[in-house]
């Protein structure tokens, strides 16, 4: 599953940081890398881009980027 | 004494900045790039300047702030470098942290926002973090000026001890740990021959930054040694190398705070974000709301009190024209002098004076919509149908200022993170039709489309809207292509601005705007003035139609033929709008001999409504005044760009309205 598949609230764990050049630069330095717990947390008005909470802040990304991914469910996000 | 000022986006640089250096502050560039440089004297402590460096996240090559502040600490050597920190967003924060030790440059942390931290019950154990990380560490609230006075000390203290961060090894035992020291070890004597910390550099070539590799002049076996070294931990860590190196960092910096840092459960900050935004960035009012916001704001600039402020300044500037006109009447002086100062230089800075005060209450909202943290909001919700255009959300609001006036516009351009944005913006920028157009559409709307000045007017705005779009989509496959920087951006909780932020950029951006309209924007007018003024034989002329400028109007009106107005008055008219659009109207008025009442019925000898619309195409999208002018040379750093953009809009307009003179005539 990808991070832009995650129903909304559900807490999730980066497996796997895709992408390339600038763009997978970018998400590791924000901290978007192997076993961070991330939640989407609300979608923009138009259907992208998409909210994300993270390490105790909010960042805003693209769906097609945060499609490079990927997450698996946690257990406190698995109901 | 030199001190640096480092830290994230959102970190309250800017805040801590103003608290350091009060109002006294110089604005500049780096050398060679767009990106701004403020420099400022510390308050307290004699003979010490402080560089305000740009907001990044990491030290990487990719982008002009990256770069600056890389080179800046390598090159420049700071005695200093402050480096602030969000405590409420502390692990992303202290990733940049980890880059700076490793810079080797005596060195404070400033945790800032700490009242935030400890309103929500959370804590800092000062000292251990500042034993954790062999540095200094101060909490501070920038916005309440609290803690600055000790940041200061603190840092004054370590930059005269010259006391280097302690070493560290942020990578525990591992692949990657052996990788960093086999590099550093390569390139040890290279890096210190150029000063540079073997570490840092070692970090920097394993994530493949080839500008740094590249100064160090190492010959291709050590390249293959270290490419070799790189691979191998590749393969025993299973993570490329730019993971890898993240997740050392992150690793760190989370063992850190698992020792240091009590979390709160809840940030009240955060909630009221959450709450103030399922309003601002709900699916139903987000654009509408920002649509009104923007209204409101153009409303208020425009009519209320940026007017009444620009009425009251034209009043007194009038008011000291008259005087100094009497006095030199009185005196009895040369009567080309006297126009010379009351019609050139007067008028001329009168009329750009009047720009000032929109300038200043546009800023003033603006500076409340950045450091609230809503402008993020709007780039969020704007991203899709900006990308469209090969931009950012975060063009959206320049490019609506647009249609108010070019100068602030391209002026409010400044807050793009991205070089390639930003360029691309004040290119378009002027194709949103400016409210200095809008007596030239009133007066030709009254005299030949009475019964449809609506449809004229809605067609003339969406005309510019649509050739701006046309010409984002071919800049998109021509001067900018190539990848966009991506789209990754914080959305900070939401923040009442600081009053003295808010001051200060009003402050900047009227002395940058002046600094200008004494300069340039003064020139420009005064060579107006003089071609208004002299005939050939420089005698003062008696009638305009003789003067140099009506020549030269004669000399160029040929080239409108094609689009159905070849009058030597039009064109003339054309060329004082390059001193403000509003000098369209009263020049064809002088030179047809009429009153504003009676201008109406005079150009209908003149234009045909099909050679009206032509003129109005064609004064859509013509050359900016010279103050936009000026103001795009300034942010390009560049006249032969400002001269580009010049000639590209007469030619974009020149085609334009041949195109729409054609096809009117054709259906007409």
């Amino acid at each position: 599953m990808t991070l832009s598949n995650m129903p909304l609230h559900k807490e999730a764990v980066i497996t796997r940081v895709g992408g390339e050049g600038v763009l997978r630069c970018r998400l590791l330095d924000m901290g978007l890398i192997p076993k961070t717990k991330v939640t989407v947390c609300h979608v923009a008005p138009l259907g992208d881009p998409i909210e994300i909470r993270l390490r105790d802040y909010t960042l805003t990304l693209r769906k097609e980027d945060a499609d490079k991914i990927e997450v698996s469910g946690t257990e406190a996000g698995i109901e | 004494m030199i001190l640096a000022l480092a830290g994230n986006q959102n970190s309250g640089k800017t805040t801590l900045f103003n608290q350091l250096t009060g109002s006294n502050q110089r604005v500049g560039n780096f050398p060679g790039v767009t990106v701004e440089q403020k420099t400022g004297a510390v308050r307290a402590v004699k003979n010490c300047t402080v560089v305000d460096l740009p907001g990044i996240y990491s030290i990487r090559p990719y982008s002009a702030e990256e770069i600056v502040t890389r080179d800046f600490i390598l090159n420049q050597r700071p005695d200093g470098i402050i480096n602030i920190v969000d405590a409420t967003n502390i692990e992303r924060n202290l990733y940049l942290t980890l880059q700076l030790i490793e810079m080797r440059v005596p060195m404070v942390l400033a945790l800032n926002m700490m009242d935030e931290v400890r309103g929500n019950g959370g804590t800092i154990d000062i000292a251990k973090m500042s034993e954790e990380l062999g540095i200094p560490v101060v909490p501070i609230s920038a916005a309440k000026n609290e803690g600055i006075d000790e940041l200061v000390d603190k840092m004054v203290k370590t930059a005269k001890d010259k006391a280097l961060p302690r070493r560290i090894d942020f990578c525990e035992s591992g692949p990657v740990h052996r990788c960093i020291h086999a590099v550093s070890h390569i390139i040890e004597d290279h890096a210190e021959k150029l000063g540079i910390s073997p570490r840092f550099a070692a970090t920097k070539i394993i994530e493949g930054d080839e500008d740094l590799t590249g100064r160090l002049e190492l010959d291709g076996n050590e390249l293959e040694m270290i490419e070799h070294s790189v691979v191998e931990m590749e393969t025993e860590q299973d993570l490329d190398r730019n993971a890898a190196m993240a997740e050392m960092r992150y690793q760190f910096i989370e063992k850190v705070c698992a020792r240091t840092v009590v979390r709160s459960r809840e940030s009240r900050e955060h909630s009221r974000s959450v709450k103030i935004d399922s309003v601002l960035t709900n699916k139903y009012l987000a654009i509408p709301l920002f649509l009104a916001i923007m209204f409101a704001i153009f409303w208020l600039t425009f009519s209320v009190i940026g007017a009444r402020l620009s009425d009251l300044l034209s009043l007194g500037i009038t008011a000291l024209t008259d005087l100094v006109d009497l006095g030199l009447t009185a005196y009895g002086i040369n009567p080309v002098v006297k126009s010379f100062v009351v019609d050139g230089v007067f008028t001329g800075v009168g009329s750009m004076l009047s720009f000032l005060p929109l300038i200043v209450t546009l800023f003033f909202f603006l500076s409340i919509l950045e450091d609230t943290g809503y402008m993020a909001r709007v780039a969020y919700v704007m991203d899709k149908l900006m990308r469209k255009i090969g931009l950012s959300g975060r063009s959206i609001v320049p490019m609506l200022l647009g249609f108010g006036c070019s100068v602030p516009a391209v002026m409010a351009t400044r807050t793009l993170s991205s070089d390639r944005d930003r360029k691309m913006t004040i290119l378009l920028t002027p194709f949103m039709s400016c409210s200095a157009k809008i007596p030239i559409y009133a007066v030709f709307t009254a005299a030949f489309f009475v019964r449809y000045r609506a449809p004229v007017m809605i067609g003339l705005y969406a005309g510019g809207i649509l050739v701006g779009i046309v010409v984002a989509l071919l800049s998109n496959k021509t001067v900018f292509r190539g990848k966009p920087v991506p789209f990754v951006m914080e959305l900070p909780n939401y923040r009442f601005p600081s009053v003295k932020t808010v001051l200060i950029l009003m402050w900047e951006k009227a002395k940058d705007f002046l600094a200008r309209a004494f300069t340039v924007i003064l020139l420009a007018t005064v060579v107006i003035w003089f071609l208004q003024t002299f005939d050939l034989k420089l005698n003062v002329v008696a009638d305009s139609a003789d003067s140099l400028l009506a020549i030269i109007g004669r000399f160029v009106s040929p080239i409108f033929k094609p689009l159905g107005f070849d009058d030597w008055r039009v064109s003339t008219a054309l060329i004082t709008g390059f001193t403000a659009k509003e000098a369209v109207v009263s020049t064809m008025g002088v030179l047809l001999g009429t009153d504003a009442a009676s201008l109406s019925s005079a150009l209908s000898a003149m234009f045909t409504p099909l050679t009206a619309v032509s003129f109005l195409v064609f004064t859509l999208l013509y050359t900016p005044c010279v103050a936009a002018v000026a103001t795009i040379r300034r942010e390009f750093q560049s006249g032969l760009m400002a001269a580009g953009v010049v000639v590209a809009q007469c030619a974009v307009a020149w085609l334009v309205a041949f195109g729409a003179y054609n096809l009117f005539r054709l259906i007409l």
